[in-house]
């Protein structure tokens, strides 16, 4: 397996101009010949679909919800940043580049960050065209907010809502293309596995959530846009039925998994409350512009906060690191967090929780602004743990929030197999070891709305596709795959849940493999997994058929999926000897707790080539260069 | 707390439901209601029956997918709350909780509480968007927005496309989702070219879909759990009327206005 990062050569600032003068064109009378999948309906994929259908595209779009506006985008709530500069505060398209690289722990490649931050602008005026109420000033220009560790203000938002309105957004320009034919829309329809026909991605199985129905679609390429796989630890922030399916099956057909084990702790969530927990609630990080972040200074200091004098508070961060104080990156914030937790400092029943404190800015702000900036968020924090964070700190802890890791893809958002494109969390390119805030949807958008148009377009002008058809043997083996799968899954009938799989895979992820790792602990964590999934298929119960609406034939599916991937993150964080962004081994760090990073061994990108199963995976590095923003340690103090 | 709970259970579209009895024990107050279903669901699997269907995802009360009536109320007894936010400690030992799917003839049931709402896909499909390809739009400071209208427009956009506003209203009309449609995108200039092609074209395609009229009763208003209010439907009339009397020739042939057929409560 070769890695071909396809950067173009020559200065940054040119190099996304000069790739799409170089990519060839489909003429506008043949691109309606052309069939084009895309799977997942969110931020990358219904902005893609949309944008494909436009130029003319015969377009088929998959979702598992039963709208494409549930997509899981609809839950960001920050904002997306954009170069604009409109606060005239100093921002440019090279400050964001130069951020994101820097944010990203110097583990991401510099032109795919460049042309991001150079496409940022675009996005916000497609945005507000399409009718997304982003906040206004008085004036009726455009309001932005600084956001999670930058130091400029250039986060555009909707109230803590900017996700839901930027998917409405994409979600109504899709609509619209059904409406004109040009997209056929598949609801309830999951992705089981990809067909790859002569080394090129052709088609996909898919199975009707309603009906059971087993399909295949064939097309001359396909494009992922499946989102992160953060739910393989059971608690997350990602919506119940996020998953890694379609980028797995995927990725075992030939497409090479990059920097799995980079995964984003998101240090303002509900702490957990009990067993039964089903997820984690987000905290947006914009309370952290407001909020102050404390612990008692003592340990096992049992008071109410309220009873905490001033000079027994530990603000932790502000001490810390002065200079960015509340504002660190997710990162370091949510390691600091762990910190002080480990130290026996942590609030609430568990011990497993920090304070978020707004009395200060009430005081200085007054109750209204507060209420202006955060009340929706407050509503929310109250309706789930019944306490009011107007009179008593939210408490809060760090929880898994994205994942940077996903499927490797050149400069065009290619995988490693002709013809397979991913788009958004669920490739690996923009983020390195560690996302800003605000820049998920930014990304999302970028390679719908503004890369894979031209990209698709020179893939499908410079190669001869020939004819397919579903009856062929390639597709009719994956059919066999898929449906031997299902069956085997039903047949089981074990004396443990879906669920309590699910569960105990996740306290082995988020025990060795979460905020902070080490050898010893992912090498015991690689065996309880290998258990865990032999035991899954021999020991799960999953009732029903498969001839109808079965939920819990659809989620085990997605568990052994889960049960696979784990694994592969496990082995990705050991073989990686330094700490770097999310990803956090505690052999390797400094002095005063701060990461530390290896460039002279580990800066490349760990694309996994899968061998089979029970087979240990391939490593394959892409170097990465580093040719404007110099690696440096982090330094937020 | 110890719950009593009445489930609404059917196997597909073309069998008939019936309601089952369950019991929920040990209820933690600190659970949402879906975590208690949960619950409930992995007993029901321990003992070899089928758990209960009902949809759900982001479980933080935005995405719309969940939603089902307890006894009788859209999303439950908790105002401006969907049911995956809604918390047990608004609960008492004892109660006894009848869950239904939302009824409406425009919502087919598919099993138990999940119900078919493509209806309002289809409805936004129709109309409900401004046309701006991709690549075409000036820069975003070129056209100031009076921040009033903005934020007016973000009431109406809050909209998460659950359809609590159809199961609680008695004509089962879908005038609250669609006048929030027609509100957001009406409100901002951005949306003023298309707007009378607008409400013609979503107003027939909401007839089409066989949803009820609106009477100003309000139910929907009372249990939305995004608060949308009742003006965006006087703002729908207003738009659907103006158009109606001025701008017909905005219509394409095919989205020409259906009459109201038979159509609301199941």
């Amino acid at each position: 397996m070769a890695l071909d990062s396809r950067v173009p050569s020559g200065p940054i600032e040119q190099a996304w101009d000069r790739a799409r003068f170089e990519m060839k064109l489909v003429n506008p009378a043949n691109k309606r010949k052309y069939n084009v999948i895309v799977v997942g309906s969110g931020l990358a994929g219904g902005s893609a679909a949309a944008t494909l259908g436009e130029l003319g595209y015969n377009v088929k779009c998959f979702c598992f919800q039963d709208s494409p506006r549930r997509a899981h985008s609809i839950a960001a709530q920050g904002g997306i940043n954009a170069a604009k500069n409109y606060q005239n505060d100093g921002d440019s398209i090279y400050r964001l580049f130069y951020d994101t690289v820097k944010g990203g722990d110097f583990r991401s490649r510099e032109a795919n960050v460049y042309r991001l931050a150079q496409i940022s602008v675009h996005i916000i005026d497609q945005c507000v065209a399409q009718g997304v109420p982003f906040a206004r000033e008085y004036g009726g220009f455009l309001a932005n907010r600084s956001f999670g560790g930058a130091q400029v203000s250039r986060t555009f938002y909707a109230r803590g809502q900017t996700g839901q309105q930027l998917l409405l957004g994409a979600y109504q320009a899709l609509e619209a293309q059904v409406d004109a034919g040009r997209v056929k829309m598949f609801p309830r329809t999951e992705m089981l596995d990809l067909v790859v026909i002569d080394g090129r991605a052709r088609g996909i199985v898919s199975r009707s959530l309603v009906t059971g129905k087993i399909e295949t679609h064939v097309a001359d390429a396909v494009i992922l846009a499946t989102g992160g796989y953060g739910n393989v630890f059971y608690l997350s922030t990602n919506a119940k039925g996020s998953n890694c399916t379609a980028i797995w099956r995927a990725h075992r057909r030939g497409a090479a998994f990059a920097n799995p084990c980079f995964t984003q702790i998101h240090p303002t969530c509900i702490p957990v409350s009990g067993e039964y927990q089903s997820k984690l609630t987000l905290m947006s990080e914009s309370l952290r512009n407001d909020g102050r972040i404390w612990v008692p200074r003592d340990p096992g200091d049992k008071r109410s906060p309220s009873q905490i004098p001033e000079n027994e508070r530990d603000y932790y961060l502000e001490r810390r690191y002065p200079s960015f104080g509340n504002l660190v990156p997710r990162d370091v914030a949510s390691r600091a967090a762990k910190a002080v937790c480990d130290e026996g400092r942590g609030v609430g029943e568990t011990g497993l929780g920090v304070y978020l404190d707004f009395g200060d800015a009430i005081k200085r702000l007054g109750r209204h602004v507060i209420e202006e900036r955060y009340g929706n968020l407050f509503e929310m924090y109250e309706r789930i743990t019944g306490d009011n964070p107007y009179v008593t700190p939210m408490r809060i802890f760090p929880a898994i929030h994205y994942t940077m890791g996903g499927l490797w893809v050149d400069y065009q958002l290619m995988s490693t197999i002709p013809g397979l494109f991913v788009l958004g969390e669920a490739n690996f390119s923009d983020h390195g070891a560690n996302r800003l805030g605000a820049s998920a949807l930014m990304q999302g958008l970028s390679d719908g709305y503004f890369v894979i148009p031209y990209t698709l377009g020179n893939y499908l002008a410079s190669n001869k596709l020939d004819k397919v058809d579903a009856a062929s043997p390639g597709f009719q083996a994956v059919t066999t795959d898929v449906e031997d799968r299902l069956k085997r899954l039903l047949s089981v009938r074990g004396k443990r849940t879906v669920a309590s799989f699910h569960r105990e895979l996740g306290r082995i992820m988020w025990d060795y493999c979460g905020m902070s790792r080490n050898a010893e602990g992912l090498e015991h964590a690689i065996g309880a997994i290998r258990n865990l999934r032999e035991e899954y298929w021999r020991n799960v119960n999953v009732p029903g058929s498969e001839g109808d609406l079965n939920q819990q034939l659809e989620s085990a599916g997605r568990v052994a999926d889960f049960l696979e991937l784990g694994e592969l993150m496990c082995i990705d964080a050991l073989h990686r000897n330094e700490s770097c962004g999310g990803h956090f081994r505690e052999e390797f760090q400094t002095e005063d707790g701060e990461a530390l990073r290896d460039d002279a061994h580990y800066q490349y990108v760990a694309a996994w080539e899968y061998k089979g199963p029970n087979t240990s995976p391939e490593l394959h590095r892409e170097p990465l260069e580093f040719n404007y923003v110099h690696p440096a340690q982090r330094s937020y103090k | 707390m110890n719950l009593i709970l009445h489930v609404w259970r059917q196997k597909n579209a073309s069998e008939k439901g019936r309601m089952e009895r369950y019991e929920a024990n040990d209820v933690n107050p600190d659970m949402s209601f879906l975590e208690m279903m949960d619950v409930v669901n992995e007993n029901l699997i321990t003992q070899g029956s089928e758990p209960i269907a009902f949809e759900h995802d982001c479980r933080e009360g935005i995405c719309g997918s969940c939603g089902f009536m307890i006894n009788g109320i859209a999303h439950g007894p908790q105002r401006g709350t969907t049911v995956c936010q809604l918390h047990m400690r608004h609960f008492k030992d004892g109660d006894e909780l009848y869950l239904e799917p939302w009824r409406a003839r425009a919502f087919p049931v598919i099993k138990d509480l999940v119900v078919d709402r493509g209806a309002f896909d289809r409805i936004i499909s129709a109309g409900g968007y401004i046309t701006a390809h991709t690549g075409s739009a000036p820069d975003a400071n070129a056209l100031p927005v009076p921040k009033t209208d903005a934020d007016r427009a973000m009431d109406a956009a809050a909209c998460i496309g659950c359809g609590a506003c159809v199961a609680a209203c008695p004509n089962a009309s879908a005038a609250l989702f669609t006048g929030a449609k027609i509100s957001h995108l009406g409100l901002l200039p951005q949306g003023q070219p298309e707007r009378s092609r607008r409400a013609l074209a979503m107003v027939a395609q909401y007839n089409r879909e066989l949803f009820g009229s609106c009477t100003n009763i309000g139910e929907c208003e009372a249990v939305c759990p995004k608060e949308i209010r009742i003006e965006v439907i006087s703002r729908m009339n207003r738009d659907y009327l103006k158009a109606a009397w001025k701008d017909r020739s905005a219509l394409r042939d095919d989205q020409a206005e259906t009459e109201p057929k038979a159509g609301g409560r199941r």
